[in-house]
Formats: structure tokens, sequence, C-alpha cells
């Protein structure tokens, strides 16, 4: 089985990944995860205004089997939650690099970004 | 110690189903989506393959005897053909495991019974049985028969009706009542024994539906007879926890958690006029009453609740713990089991569950959680 893996972003080991965008660094987690995962039924993210610490848990998402912590591909603090997973957390499912995002984060240090993995790298992670 | 593979284990791989470790087998947890299959188990019907079941086989002068004396329920009111649910007890009443028994047809004089073990549990079970069997002096064959069949349920509204459609004595299965079985052979198999099959209706979904017993060697062309959606483990989990079924490990466990049918909610498997190993000792459990009782419960607020977290009181005193939960697909809700002192027992009494932390409004509330046949 293949999965997608967008080119435009950066990803961490454990499945999330990071993108710049106007409004900060937008996190999410990997057609991958979502795939391994399963039904995505429930996410508990973190506040507008509270921090998070690079390699640290941020949330959870949990599957109809199993609870996930979702770690911080970088540090900063949180200016948006995409409050839509609140209700419809099968977005994360249906379209997780778009849809299914879950936080923006204004980045203490943007050079973290560039600790991550490239999409090819992450690709061949989880080959 | 390596895992166990059920016969169809490389069908199943074939299919992209994903894979886990359950009782020492590896096992088929999802095929499509847990709530895709559990919906079709609702809504149509579903195939599950629970290989991992353990398959025992009794037989002999004294088979009747030797089943009454370790299992709680009363095999003697089982005519060929019936199937009972009971609990295995030890002295103290503690659940071992739970079971369905069949009776299977005499051979000649003789009764044969054929009792279903939860998955790794089949060896420990013909132990269990042997020894007995041997300190009572009694005259049975036990045999452990788990590598010589697949089992498979098919379960859901439509499941009768597509069995109908694959089995060689349609009218035979059609008569079948609720935990009724029989003997048939499938269309279609193209095993030279044309060995048969013993078809059954039971499950443990909640839904009507029956239970197949195939030779390990038919397994892929019964399997494949029944065109269906395909379920794994997971939706089993599901299905069973919303119709409040308990599960062997999970919501009893003889050494992490050890319970009595009372306690489990399932005293109806006990029946004290009848002599079996534990008997005295849930005689004087009935008469004292439990402390504790397994509930159901509903979650309030968002979030689910997961094996192990601590039920508390509204004030966050902790009074239990949470042994089964998930989110419902049917009712979109977090629900699960849990034991909790009797006097919070009751449906409506408002608990808290607390998760990662974060302690959830809950109320209890009677399985079964959607209505079951």
């Amino acid at each position: 089985m293949s999965f997608d893996t967008p080119d435009d972003r950066r990803y961490q080991e454990s499945h999330e990944w990071a993108l710049e965008t106007d409004d900060g660094v937008r996190i999410g987690i990997s057609d991958f995860a979502q795939d391994e995962l399963g039904d995505v039924v429930f996410v508990e993210l973190p506040n507008e205004g509270e921090d998070v610490t690079a390699g640290e848990s941020f949330g959870v998402v949990e599957s109809i089997k199993a609870v996930s912590d979702l770690y911080a591909p970088i540090s900063g603090t949180v200016t948006a939650v995409n409050e839509d997973l609140f209700d419809a957390p099968e977005l994360v499912n249906e379209d997780p690099f778009d849809e299914g995002w879950m936080l923006a984060v204004d980045p203490d240090d943007e050079s973290e970004l560039e600790d991550l993995l490239t999409a090819e790298e992450y690709e061949e992670q989880v080959a | 110690m390596s895992l166990q593979m059920p016969p169809l284990r490389g069908v199943h791989d074939e299919r992209g189903a994903k894979v886990t470790e359950f009782g020492g087998w590896e096992m088929p947890v999802e095929f499509d989506s847990i709530q895709e299959e559990h919906r079709a188990v609702r809504e149509s019907v579903g195939k599950f393959d629970v290989s991992h079941m353990g398959e025992i086989e009794v037989s002999g002068p004294d088979a009747r005897a030797l089943m009454q004396r370790l299992t709680s329920n009363d095999v003697t009111a089982l005519d060929v053909g019936d199937s009972q649910y009971a609990t295995i007890t030890d002295e103290g009443g503690v659940i071992i495991d739970d079971t369905v028994i069949y009776r299977l047809p005499d051979e000649g004089d003789d009764h044969v019974f054929l009792f279903i073990p939860n998955a790794g549990n089949d060896e420990a079970m013909t132990e269990r049985w042997r020894t007995h069997r041997d300190k009572w002096g009694l005259e049975a064959a036990v045999e452990n028969q788990t590598h010589e069949y697949a089992m498979f349920a098919i379960q859901g509204p439509g499941a009768r009706e597509l069995a109908l459609d694959v089995v060689a004595d349609p009218d035979r299965v059609s008569d079948l009542s609720r935990f009724e079985a029989t003997y048939t052979t499938i269309e279609g198999t193209e095993s030279e024994s044309e060995s048969e099959c013993w078809i059954a209706r039971t499950g443990y979904t909640g839904e009507d539906g029956l239970e197949v017993i195939a030779p390990w060697d038919d397994a892929e062309s019964v399997w494949s007879a029944f065109d269906c959606q395909p379920c794994g483990l997971g939706a089993r989990d599901t299905l069973r926890l919303e119709a409040g079924f308990v599960l062997a490990g999970q919501d009893f466990d003889r050494e992490t958690n050890p319970r009595t049918p009372y306690e489990c909610g399932i005293g109806f498997t006990v029946k004290l006029d009848t002599e079996f190993v534990g008997r005295d000792a849930l005689e004087r459990t009935k008469e004292e009453g439990v402390e504790e009782k397994l509930v159901g419960f509903r979650l309030v607020d968002r979030g689910i609740a997961r094996h192990g977290y601590d039920i508390t009181t509204t004030d966050g005193d902790v009074i239990g713990t949470v042994t089964s939960g998930t989110m419902s697909p049917t009712l979109e809700a977090a629900i699960g089991l849990g034991y909790v002192p009797v006097e919070y027992a009751d449906a409506g009494t408002k608990i808290r569950v607390d998760v990662r932390g974060r302690p959830k409004k809950a109320k209890i509330e009677t399985p079964p959680f959607v209505d079951t046949v």
C-alpha cells in the first residue's frame, strides 16, 4: 500500500508533519499514521495561546481501538486550533494533510524545521 | 513464543487485513474500517474469522458428568444440537473462562460435547478436564481439536438468509432456533473429504447470526462461500460491547481481575442445583450478595474511556475501574463497562471517568446499549 507524502512539508519520525503557512506552522499527522490508527473518533488538542515543545506530547488522537500521543514537531505558541476536528474527527482520516490539520503554531525558532525529515526521508521510514 | 496462525492467515493478507496478536494467535483486527465493518453487521451481514477460539471435544460414558462438574450451567438440559453459555470456575467461584458448550450427536450410547474456550485457553482447559477426569475416576476422552477446526461467525440481520444460500441443507438450517446447531455441508467446498460443518445459531455481536465450525482444510472454501463484508476483531469488540457482553481477559481475568459470574452480570449461567467446582462458594456469594458489580456507562462529556481508567464519584473519589471502553459506532457515543460498588450500580447514577487526568461526566446505563435480538 502506498501513502501520500506531499513534499511541501517536513515530517517527524512519530508521524506528525509541519508546514510553513502565512498563519504560522501548521501541524497534523501523516497519511501513513491515519491509516495505521484506523477510524479516528476523538482528538484532544491544546488551546490557543498555550505553548508546545518540540518532541513533547501536545495532545492525543484516538481511534476506535487505540489512544496515541501527538508529538510537537516544533516549539512555539498555539495560534489556531482546527476546531472542526471536535465535531468531525474523521477529517483526520479523510484529508490528513489539509482539512485534517490540527494546530497552527507561531514557532520559537523556525530553524527547528530543518531538523525534521524531508518527505523522501519519511517515505523511506514508513516504506 | 511464536504466534499461532489461523488457516486463513494468507487469505487475510491478500485481502489487506491488518493483523494483531490475540490470545497467542495472529488474527485480523481490521479489513476496511472498524466502523464500516461494524455497520455491516448491524445493518446487513458480516463474517469474522474466530479460528483462534479453542475447540475441545469430550466424549465417552462419563462425558456428561465431567462437563457438568466443570461448568456452571446445567448440561443435562442440552439435547443433541443444543448449546448453552456457561462459565468455568475455580473452587472459589472465580471465573477461569467463559464458554459455549454444544451437544454433538451421540456416539452409540455415549454423549459427545464440544466446548469453546477462549483463545489461548485451550491447552489449559484440556489439562483441567483431563486432570479432574482422572481425579474423579471418570471415563471420558478429552481431545483438544483447536488445530483441526476453523471457526467463523456470520453475523447480522442478513446472516441466515446468506447461509441458506450456501448450505447443503437449507431446511435444517432454517429450522434452527437460537442456540441450536446442526451438521451440514457447504455448497462449493472443494475438500475431497466433503467434511461437514457444525453450524449453530449463536454469536457474540448482539445480532442474529450463525457460527460455523469447519474442518481446518476446508477453511478457505467455507470462508469464501459466505460472500459478505469480512470483519476483524476490532469490530467484534465494538459490537460485543454495545451488546454488553463481557470479554475474557478484559472484563474478568483470573489473575489480574478475579470475578465471580454474579459480579460479572452473568449469574444466569450458574445453576446452583447442579454440582460443579466452585458451586459452594457461589452459593455463599449469592446468599451474601456481591459488593461490586460490572455496570455499563455512557460518557456525557467528550472523551473515550479505556481499559484501566479510574471510575470516580462526582467528588473525585476513586470507586472502580473501567474494564472495556470504546466509541460506539452505532450510538456515536463513548460507552464502557466497569466495576463499581453496588450502591453506585443503578442506571442513571452520575459518575466520573478519569480520562488522562481529566474527570469526564458519565452516567450508569444498563446494557445492552443498543437493541439486540
